[in-house]
């Protein structure tokens, strides 16, 4: 199928001899929000490491927008890396406690190759998109709440204009206003890039306000 | 939002509720009486835990952090009271300063005066350290940690955990072993589970672990620290019955809690924080159906059932709060009077701390 979309098919995924994904298939198409649901242990967080190109899987196989996807991480080169970005539950885990946030918006662009006054500005416009004032920009992650850290890891997430973006439990730390905040920059993302979106909640009433269409995963298969 | 609150009676404590139609509006100099909003048959008993007036500060290099400013609250003993609030508005280090476990750059005033069983009160703020890790922590407030992965002992089972907390709680040797049972399928973890070490345990199964260590000295206060962060809803839907069924059995429980949908669920009162203080307390049914502070209704309104938007603007910096209401610059009813403090008067702990709640009037 060489459709414009983010998709797993057949794919398998085990660890230490437990298989956790057994022959999943994914589709995610440009401007609609996927809702994935599971039980604990189903795997809906490995499903969207495979599809943000961070776990090759076992058997099975990735495609973007019809090509298929060999490999994983540093393997691939950065223009198709980059059209993927994924947001994780706790921001505090996914930052480098020893930069600024700015920096860590930043980092994607640097890592990529992106000119230092490039970088700092598309930084600066992503920051204010996510509504972090710049005081807080020269701040490291201790200084700063799990609410506007996730705006930060937000920003990251965006810097490269991603066609796909995951949300594996990204606003369940996060109260009301902050979750409501976020949803809506996303959307407008969205919007404006026809980009497609995964979300991965346990939260009913967030999956039947933002998931245009719901996937449920079976419980993990006994091994 | 639409006053649609009814005057109806609300089991009050030693405060009384004014209705929606009486006009009490809560202005600095006449505040409206203070609810204290405790849960039926517990009018004019002292609370378990009385906090008067607590008011943590940390200093840094070149600024001060206003973390808890002036907290007036009461736990009865049944009673499940949830602090709701989002992330940096100081509601963890109420918990933290309420076990004495603030950092040395902290200063704490204002009393938090605890029950003991035989009646006589210990003021928390001023016990020694001495005094509070022999006779308060685990014993008398029990903390069911945020993050049970890091609270638990990882080079022990849970059954030498527990049978060790036991222990050191009194219970003799043979003793411990039956009770550790007992404690650990009152939390729904299966006994072979307990011969596992922590990293065994799944995210649920180490939050039981954790709950049932702090039940184990059955301390008739729990502090819970946002106890479901990371769970699944199933998990979270448990461990939040396991707090409720301990209020219903005579025991109180303080939920700090980010997750409005947690506190609706097993809460009797909630009291929103916002930028250290806090800014309205009334009992849960109310509270969801009618808020009064322009800024619990602007939570809920963000909640994805409701509108799903957000409080416009940003929370203030904790080292730069305005002098009078912090939430003015972000609330559309904020007035000239907001620029003073919408405190009620000493003594009375404000229901709804601000000049133009939403049901006890509109401003003029």
């Amino acid at each position: 199928m060489t459709s414009t979309a983010l998709a797993a098919h057949e794919v398998a995924v085990s660890y230490g001899g437990r298989r956790v994904l057994d022959g999943v298939d994914l589709r995610v198409a440009p401007g609609e929000t996927v809702g994935l649901r599971g039980p604990s242990g189903s795997g809906k967080s490995t499903l969207a490491r495979v599809l943000a190109l961070l776990h090759a899987p076992e058997a099975g196989h990735v495609t973007l927008d019809g090509h298929r996807v060999a490999g994983a991480r540093h393997r691939l080169p950065a223009a198709v890396r980059t059209r993927v970005a994924i947001l994780f539950q706790s921001p505090r885990a996914a930052t480098d406690p020893r930069l600024g946030l700015a920096d860590i918006i930043a980092e994607p662009l640097r890592a990529t190759g992106t000119p230092e006054e490039r970088a700092r500005a598309r930084a600066a416009e992503l920051a204010d998109l996510v509504g972090l004032t710049p005081d807080l920009l020269t701040r490291r992650p201790h200084a700063v709440s799990d609410g506007q850290l996730q705006r930060a890891c937000l920003a990251r997430a965006l810097v490269h204009r991603p066609d796909y973006l995951l949300c594996d439990e990204a606003t369940a730390m996060l109260d009301a206003s902050t979750q409501a905040h976020l949803a809506a920059v996303v959307t407008d993302y969205q919007r404006q890039h026809a980009a497609g979106v995964l979300l991965i909640t346990h939260d009913p009433a967030l999956m039947a306000r933002w998931a245009t269409r719901v996937v449920d995963l079976p419980p993990p298969p006994q091994s | 939002m639409t006053t649609t609150r009814q005057p109806t009676p609300v089991p009050s404590g030693t405060g009384t509720v004014a209705p929606a139609d009486s006009g009490t509006v809560n202005r600095a100099g006449t505040a409206a009486p203070a609810g204290t909003a405790a849960p039926a048959g517990t009018a004019g008993r002292p609370g378990l835990l009385e906090v008067d007036g607590l008011t943590v500060r940390f200093q840094l290099r070149d600024a001060v952090v206003q973390a808890v400013t002036d907290l007036n609250l009461t736990v009865h003993a049944g009673e499940l009271l949830a602090v709701v609030g989002e992330s940096g508005c100081g509601k963890s280090v109420l918990a933290h300063a309420l076990l004495g476990l603030l950092p040395g750059n902290a200063t704490l005033t204002g009393h938090a005066r605890l029950r003991r069983p035989a009646g006589e009160r210990v003021d928390l703020v001023a016990s020694s350290e001495r005094h509070l890790a022999r006779a308060v922590r685990g014993r008398a407030v029990g903390l069911v940690p945020q993050s049970p992965a890091t609270a638990l002992n990882p080079v022990r089972t849970g059954r030498r955990l527990l049978e060790e907390t036991l222990r050191a709680h009194g219970r003799t040797r043979r003793e411990a072993p039956a009770a550790a049972e007992r404690v650990a399928a009152d939390v729904g973890l299966d006994p072979a589970d307990l011969d596992r070490y922590p990293h065994e345990l799944s995210g649920g199964m180490a939050q039981r672990l954790a709950t049932a260590l702090a039940l184990a000295p059955d301390p008739p206060l729990l502090l819970a620290d946002e106890p479901t962060t990371g769970l699944d809803r199933p998990l979270v839907d448990h461990t939040l019955d396991l707090l409720r069924r301990r209020c219903d059995a005579g025991g109180a429980v303080l939920l700090i809690t980010h997750d409005l949908a947690a506190a609706r669920r097993v809460a009797d009162t909630v009291a929103v924080m916002y930028a250290s203080r806090i800014v309205e307390r009334r009992p849960t049914a109310e509270l969801f159906a009618a808020p009064a502070h322009p800024y619990t209704a602007g939570l809920l309104d963000a909640l994805p059932e409701r509108a799903f938007r957000p409080v416009p603007g940003h929370p203030p910096m904790l080292t730069d709060l305005p002098p009078g209401c912090a939430f003015a610059p972000r609330c559309e009813r904020a007035t000239d009077v907001c620029r003073t403090p919408p405190t009620p008067p000493a003594g009375t702990p404000g229901r709804v701390a601000c000049h133009h709640p939403l049901t006890l009037g509109a401003p003029a």
